[in-house]
């Protein structure tokens, strides 16, 4: 037998995922559609959280969203409260979403008129933190039930995100939330990131948090006038 | 758990890269980020499953992690953290999310028999 020769070839797994995601986000730049992320353990408040901010952003400007989830389409149904359009990726046993479905979820949907589409993954800490789905912006949500240390637990997804929400603050005292605590372990993982404090039912940190996408999306749409010209 | 979709998608990468050189790969060499978000083990274990049936069954798949290596602006230099629960400087204590190292998932080189 010869000898094995070493072949240097460079490849990213992931360029495939990674290509479709450049051309979903060539196409929201395009619309001046801003697009947010949602990840966070199962539980976490996902839902509510998005169904008050979609209800809200629904009475000022054009808002949808795409859910995954593994089975069930309650969380559409849920989210189509709020008067938006809504749209259900099922992944089956598929613990993730990746730009593919999002972009087969797309197909044939007229985006051009949004201000904002959201995308709330399927709630999982670990599996998409790999995966770009050509959004501006990826959210991490933890609830103030699920302990201070969850950033340290899963710094991969903490590090990747651009913007983290404490999500049950109605339920901080009842717990025992050590608010300083979580928020040095989010900074750890990922400094600088902005942090809001939120509670869906109480309406907690609602506007701080409507205030700063819309500043983001400001921000995105300007610089895209920029190097357009 | 999705390592085995990444396994089969680096089965798939290496065979493409066999078939257009008609060679017989022995092992598949890949840079894998502790940032990626990848578990080493499973991937390991994810692999040979893959290669199961195809002409890559039997081949080896040797990892080299890649530690998280971050830009500290005070040093002006690129530090490797001492833990990824801690993105900070191991010198001067200074945050930094700029990370320069640690996300890769990269098949880096191919060992090949012609």
């Amino acid at each position: 037998m010869s000898t094995p020769r070493l072949l240097e070839v460079r490849k990213n797994v992931l360029k495939q995922n990674d290509l479709v995601a450049r051309a979903l986000r060539d196409r929201f730049s395009a619309e001046s559609v801003f697009v947010v992320s949602l990840v966070s353990s199962p539980g976490a408040g996902k839902t509510t959280f998005l169904e008050k901010i979609l209800t809200l952003l629904h009475e000022r400007c054009h808002v949808a969203a795409l859910v995954g989830d593994l089975a069930t389409e309650n969380d559409a149904v849920r989210l189509a409260r709020s008067q938006t359009p809504v749209k259900q990726i099922t992944t089956g046993t598929l613990c993730h979403l990746e730009a593919a479905m999002v972009q087969t979820a797309m197909k044939g949907w007229n985006t051009g008129r949004l201000d904002f589409l959201f995308i709330e993954n399927v709630g999982n800490l670990v599996c998409p933190s790999s995966y770009d789905l050509g959004e501006n912006i990826r959210m991490v949500l933890m609830s103030v039930t699920e302990g201070e240390d969850k950033p340290l637990k899963y710094p991969t997804i903490f590090n990747s995100a651009d913007v983290a929400v404490i999500t049950k603050m109605d339920l901080a005292a009842a717990v025992e939330f050590d608010e300083g605590a979580a928020i040095a372990n989010i900074e750890a993982v990922r400094p600088g990131m902005k942090i809001f404090k939120v509670s869906a039912k109480s309406g907690l940190g609602i506007s701080d948090f409507m205030d700063h996408i819309a500043q983001r999306r400001a921000e995105a749409v300007s610089t895209q006038v920029e190097t357009r010209s | 758990m999705h390592e085995l979709s990444l396994a089969m998608s680096i089965v798939d990468m290496a065979q493409e890269e066999a078939q257009a050189r008609n060679a017989k790969i022995s092992a598949v060499h890949l840079k894998l980020g502790l940032l990626s978000g990848v578990v080493k083990e499973a991937l390991l274990s994810c692999y040979g499953m893959a290669c199961t049936g195809t002409p890559l069954e039997g081949s080896d798949l040797l990892i080299e992690e890649i530690p998280v290596e971050i830009f500290c602006e005070r040093c002006r230099a690129p530090r490797v953290v001492s833990s990824t629960q801690w993105f900070s400087c191991p010198d001067c204590g200074t945050p930094s999310a700029a990370v320069v190292h640690g996300k890769e998932l990269e098949v880096s080189a191919l060992e090949i028999e012609e």
